[in-house]
């Protein structure tokens, strides 16, 4: 036996493996992003929009523990204007404190305030929500496996359920969902929101501007990140050419 | 080698008759004797070298931002991606630091056991090298806790948990690693705590690991002994170092690779999830480099024998010096060894992937073969074939087989005149 014909058996068993135990699971749409490849960058104006989708959509149920309204004004991101942003931070109150006379007090949030959680403490979400914590929202897109593409797809995949399929009380059916059920119910509707840029409310742009600007939330410095690397890759492919004929001198008068 | 060396400045000649440092660089830099044809299965060394260091650099002012506190620790791994200078650029080149390291101690460990590097008088070199790969192993496992995700969560249970196979104390031993009666704050400081201190011990053997390297040299290619002071080294520097560089920056291209453009792809989508005790994921998987190891676990219907085939079949290795039977180094001369060579690496490429599915069912079944098949051959296979084998005639000296083919064609037609 040579070492062809074991990756070659190797590559048929695994070919027997993965159609023996394909289950039906719907593999997520796999739209178009912007910031996907190595060049990708967001586009200003979903991640705006989707901030918009996200506050007046997601907002009610699901906190955004590590951001902060500050982010919202960063390279990279958003690129509101300061003052935008500022507003935005103003639309919530924050309880600060304690103040001179030792009480707790609420006041609006500031730019460097977190983004405001609907909830109080876990519990509260909890016995919100039918005993189903609402994730945050932060690293969500790095934190399922598909990733925007699964995010989006989820957004969109509520439909009518098969009618030999028991959906059981306080889940929905979605067919991206794991066992196509979902403690979340369908959020995204047609002109759910009224876009401020005039943009049509389709499901498809809100589940794209919101998934985009959650991309955004999860990797901020994803721009930066591409830029500077291709740079390095770049800088460090020049200087490969340079040690490989560098190389082939210094060997020239040795047989080897 | 370089008892001639003295500096050449004053103050290098003052310096030196106090602290031999210029004289040791000097000996085991630059004119330190390599055999010439070694080939680019041997940049491993410098590139694993490199990565140690870097996992060293970034590892320390990651922890300078870093809590180790079951509370704040995903929260402050947040923080350094969001709010440091540079933050993310430093976590990614650790994160993917770490598999990059794996890579190459896999691709340095195969080409010993393919070249026969561990064999007389290199044994105490790679024995060495087996310990360090253990430490690496320890570092590697307890620096995934620390971020303190789903995965780093639910792998430190299970792995910890695993003590507690140990008869009669293992539960006093497990809770004792613990530091508490569940995996929490006081086993996260500790794993950080030994996660800062490992590498060092690493850096240490790592020393004795070149240290014993540079007492008989290096095997090569051909596997025979090189003769001194012939045309079969070359100085270090600057053919090996140049060389050695060259490899390195390939290497670096592929590591930014992953680090710019998919620093993720490597990790798993739950250790993005904070830490829950409540809620255990549906597959809990290691980091890829360990999943041959898993696998090897998980094929044990026993506890505490699983664990016992996991720790041997790394132990096993320290071995191999006196399993392999054949006085022949390199595999190039090993007719049937190298097929079965080949076969062993097949076989660990299958283990790591079953450690990535659930172990039921043929996945199971494959399993358990692909373990037995794995001792096989150390046990079994190595120590045989060195009996039955015949090996094809070695070289009588590097020089001999790396003359070009014009050289070889004058040399024949010199011979035949004279």
């Amino acid at each position: 036996m040579n070492k062809f014909s074991n990756i070659l058996s190797f590559l048929v068993l695994q070919l027997f493996l993965t159609t023996a135990f394909a289950s039906e699971i719907h593999e997520p749409m796999r739209p178009d992003w912007s910031f996907q490849g190595p060049l990708g960058k967001f586009k200003r104006a979903d991640l705006q929009r989707g901030y918009q989708v996200y506050t007046e959509v997601c907002a009610s149920c699901h906190s955004m523990d590590l951001l902060s309204y500050r982010n919202l004004t960063e390279a990279g991101g958003p690129e509101f204007s300061k003052d935008q942003a500022k507003a935005m931070a103003a639309m919530f109150e924050v309880e600060d404190g304690p103040n001179a006379d030792a009480e707790m007090f609420m006041r609006r949030a500031i730019l460097s305030d977190r983004f405001v959680s609907p909830w109080k403490n876990e519990q509260e979400g909890r016995i919100s929500n039918g005993g189903a914590y609402p994730p945050d929202l932060s690293v969500i897109v790095k934190a399922r496996a598909g990733g925007a593409d699964y995010i989006y797809s989820l957004l969109l995949g509520y439909q009518e359920s098969p009618k030999d399929l028991i959906i059981e009380d306080g889940v929905y059916y979605n067919i991206y969902a794991k066992n196509q059920r979902i403690a979340m119910p369908q959020v995204i509707y047609e002109d759910g929101v009224e876009y401020t840029d005039g943009t049509a409310a389709t499901e498809v742009q809100m589940a794209n501007d919101v998934t985009t600007f959650l991309a955004w939330a999860a990797e901020p410095k994803l721009e930066e990140r591409k830029r500077i690397g291709f740079k390095v890759i770049l800088y460090l492919i020049i200087l490969s050419f340079l040690l490989y004929f560098t190389n082939k001198k210094i060997w020239k008068d040795t047989s080897h | 080698m370089s008892e001639d060396y003295t500096p050449k400045s004053a103050f290098g000649k003052w310096f030196d008759k106090r602290l031999p440092l210029l004289t040791l660089f000097a000996g085991h830099v630059l004119a330190y004797p390599t055999p010439k044809n070694l080939n680019y299965w041997w940049t491993f060394g410098g590139i694993l070298t490199f990565c140690l260091i870097t996992q060293i650099i970034t590892g320390l002012v990651l922890a300078m931002h870093y809590v180790a506190d079951a509370n704040l620790a995903f929260a402050s791994v947040e923080h350094i991606m969001r709010d440091v200078n540079y933050g993310w650029l430093l976590r990614y080149l650790h994160a993917n630091g770490a598999s990059m390291f794996f890579i190459a101690v896999y691709l340095h460990m195969a080409r010993s056991l393919f070249y026969g590097s561990y064999k007389e008088p290199r044994e105490l070199i790679w024995i060495i090298g087996v310990f360090i790969f253990l430490l690496m192993i320890a570092t590697a496992f307890m620096g995934y806790v620390l971020p303190w995700g789903q995965m780093s969560f639910w792998g430190a249970t299970v792995i910890t948990n695993l003590f507690s196979a140990i008869p009669f104390f293992g539960e006093a031993i497990t809770n004792w690693l613990w530091g508490d009666y569940s995996v929490g704050s006081a086993l996260l400081t500790r794993f950080f705590t030994l996660h800062y201190l490992m590498p060092f011990l690493i850096f240490g053997l790592v020393i004795l690991h070149i240290w014993a390297l540079h007492v008989p040299g290096n095997n090569n290619p051909e596997g025979i002994d090189v003769i001194k002071g012939s045309q079969d080294t070359v100085p270090f520097h600057p053919h090996y170092v140049i060389k050695d560089v060259f490899a390195l920056v390939v290497f670096i291209i592929i590591f930014a690779g992953f680090v710019f453009f998919s620093p993720n792809i490597l990790g798993h989508s739950d250790n993005y999830i904070q830490a829950n005790p409540l809620q255990t994921p549906e597959h809990i998987v290691p980091e890829w480099y360990f999943l041959p190891f898993y696998a090897i676990l998980r094929a044990i219907p026993d506890k505490l024998g699983g664990v016992i085939m996991m720790v041997s079949a790394i132990a096993i290795l320290a071995f191999i010096p006196w399993l392999d039977t054949s006085k022949v180094r390199s595999s190039k001369y090993r007719p049937l060894y190298r097929q079965f060579y080949w076969l062993l690496i097949a076989d660990f490429i299958l283990l790591g992937y079953l450690g990535s599915q659930a172990a039921t069912g043929i996945y199971l079944i494959i399993g358990r073969l692909a373990t037995a098949y794995y001792f096989l051959h150390f046990i079994l296979i190595m120590p045989l074939i060195g009996f039955i084998e015949k090996p094809k005639p070695l070289p009588k000296s590097i020089s001999e087989p790396v003359l070009s083919k014009e050289e070889q064609k004058a040399k024949v037609e010199k011979a035949a005149r004279a």
